[in-house]
């Protein structure tokens, strides 16, 4: 083998090795009766309920709010564009901590307008919905931005107006990368950590999604928050598999 | 070449382990974070709640010191031979905090519609909050207008001092630095105790300096009762 090709192999083997231990560790450690058990426990359920719930009323609001606007971004020049697909982007590396501090400023009790979701279902779906947009609107931009303009033109041309150029030819044509954003957003807002406590609080059945369980179990229950980390690994690796098979060349 | 850069690789790796060389590390509850930063500015800290430092500590972290908000988590510790054997060195009492003015008394917090954030049941904070309110006629409605359980005092605080919360269960010393008012509560007043980690001549310092010198100065400065 030649050096290069040695180096290169190494640093793969590392990276995997560093990023799938910690996965593989989870099952290994939790085994089948434990995961099974944990699953019976109505704590655990009300966790996975709420993060199941909360994530999908998100990522509702997302693909709504934001298959239009990445359209947008996507189609037409306008000044101060890159600034603006910037800053919709921010939630990406922000992090979730300056993601919840900053809801507070803006809509908690003391913040702009104080709208009511302190505490409540509503402001963990809030969080999701902050932190998980821009993965779907960056995808969906991208998406949009592949379809053959001849395909639009052609829409055009034959009489369709913008509207249902846009519902039935871009929509369509882009639906893979749509719904590889989706199923990415949808992750993103199942994991929300950081944003969902410092916003939502820590409540069970209201506002205590899986991690913020998991976290709390921790202290007391190695076992069991193990067996909860398990399910939402499962559910992450499931997010993934689709989005590879979506992505996958027919 | 291979070994070259596995040698750069263990290099990095190391150089990555030793970060703060020779600091000493501290794992204490979130409650203890004004006046421990007092005591030692040097010293590296791990604030949280004292629950989760010692599940930490049981999954084989090694902290040269442990400060708990009390005194079984420590024990329990001592009892696996984790860590050495605690001293008792300060007391706290629990409070219930608010900047409500619906709030005068423990049984204002029982009103409905009044909003209340306690620590979760594994952190000390949310225990404590619970056995005082086991004791006291209005416990259970109290305990139905909590909407938050925190992992620690710091998110308690930090709810009521956005006003997410009407009222909430934390240390006289966290409602004293947040300027918050406070209800006297029954049979409040609870012990914090140390244990050294990893014995060594600086851990042993920190320690006993919280029962006398500097650390307990810094302590009865925060607000905290001196051991019984």
């Amino acid at each position: 083998m030649r050096p290069f090709t040695a180096l290169i192999a190494l640093a793969l083997a590392v990276a995997f090795t560093f990023l799938t231990l910690p996965i593989v560790a989870i099952f290994v450690h939790t085994g089948p009766g434990a995961l099974l058990s944990s699953l019976g426990d109505s704590a655990s359920l009300d966790a996975l309920r709420l993060s199941l719930e909360t994530s999908t009323i998100a990522l509702a609001i997302v693909v709504l709010v934001g298959t239009p606007a990445a359209y947008l971004l996507a189609t037409r020049r306008f000044p101060g564009r890159a600034l603006l697909i910037t800053l919709v982007e921010l939630p990406l590396v922000l992090p979730p901590a300056v993601a919840g501090i900053g809801l507070l400023a803006a809509l908690g009790p003391q913040g702009f307008f104080d709208a009511g979701l302190v505490l409540q279902t509503s402001g963990v779906v809030a969080a999701l919905t902050f932190v998980s947009a821009p993965f779907f609107v960056r995808q969906a931009q991208a998406a949009f931005e592949a379809v053959d303009p001849v395909l639009m033109e052609a829409s055009r041309t034959l009489g369709a107006g913008p509207a249902s150029t846009f519902a039935r030819v871009a929509v369509p044509v882009a639906r893979q990368g749509l719904a590889a954003g989706a199923a990415l957003a949808w992750g993103r807002a199942l994991g929300e950590f950081g944003a969902t406590l410092m916003f939502a609080g820590s409540f069970r059945g209201v506002t205590q999604t899986a991690p913020l369980a998991i976290y709390e179990r921790f202290s007391t229950d190695f076992t069991g928050a193990l067996a909860l980390g398990a399910v939402l690994a499962a559910v992450s690796l499931a997010v993934l598999l689709s989005v590879k098979l979506v992505d996958a060349p027919r | 070449m291979r070994r070259a850069t596995l040698v750069l690789l263990a290099l990095t790796l190391a150089g990555c382990g030793s970060s703060g060389g020779g600091q000493l590390k501290v794992s204490a509850a979130a409650s203890l974070q004004r006046a421990f930063s007092a005591y030692d500015p040097h010293a590296s800290y791990s604030f949280a709640g004292s629950d989760q430092l010692a599940a930490q500590i049981r999954a084989g972290a090694r902290p040269d010191v442990y400060a708990a908000a009390n005194t079984a988590l420590p024990e329990s510790l001592y009892r696996a031979r984790v860590v050495g054997r605690p001293v008792v060195f300060a007391r706290n009492r629990l409070v219930l905090a608010t900047r409500s003015p619906r709030v005068r008394s423990l049984a204002d917090a029982a009103r409905r519609g009044v909003t209340v954030a306690m620590g979760a049941p594994t952190v000390p904070v949310g225990a404590y909050a619970r056995r005082v309110l086991a004791g006291t006629p209005f416990g259970k409605r109290i305990l139905a207008n909590v909407r938050s359980q925190e992992p620690d005092v710091a998110g308690v605080v930090g709810k009521l001092e956005q006003g997410a919360v009407d009222a909430g269960f934390v240390y006289a010393t966290d409602a004293r630095a947040a300027g918050l008012r406070t209800v006297p509560l029954p049979h409040a007043v609870v012990s914090y105790a140390v244990a050294v980690v990893r014995p060594g001549a600086a851990a042993e310092r920190f320690a006993r300096g919280l029962l006398s010198g500097r650390g307990r100065q810094a302590l009865l400065r925060a607000g905290f009762l001196p051991p019984p």
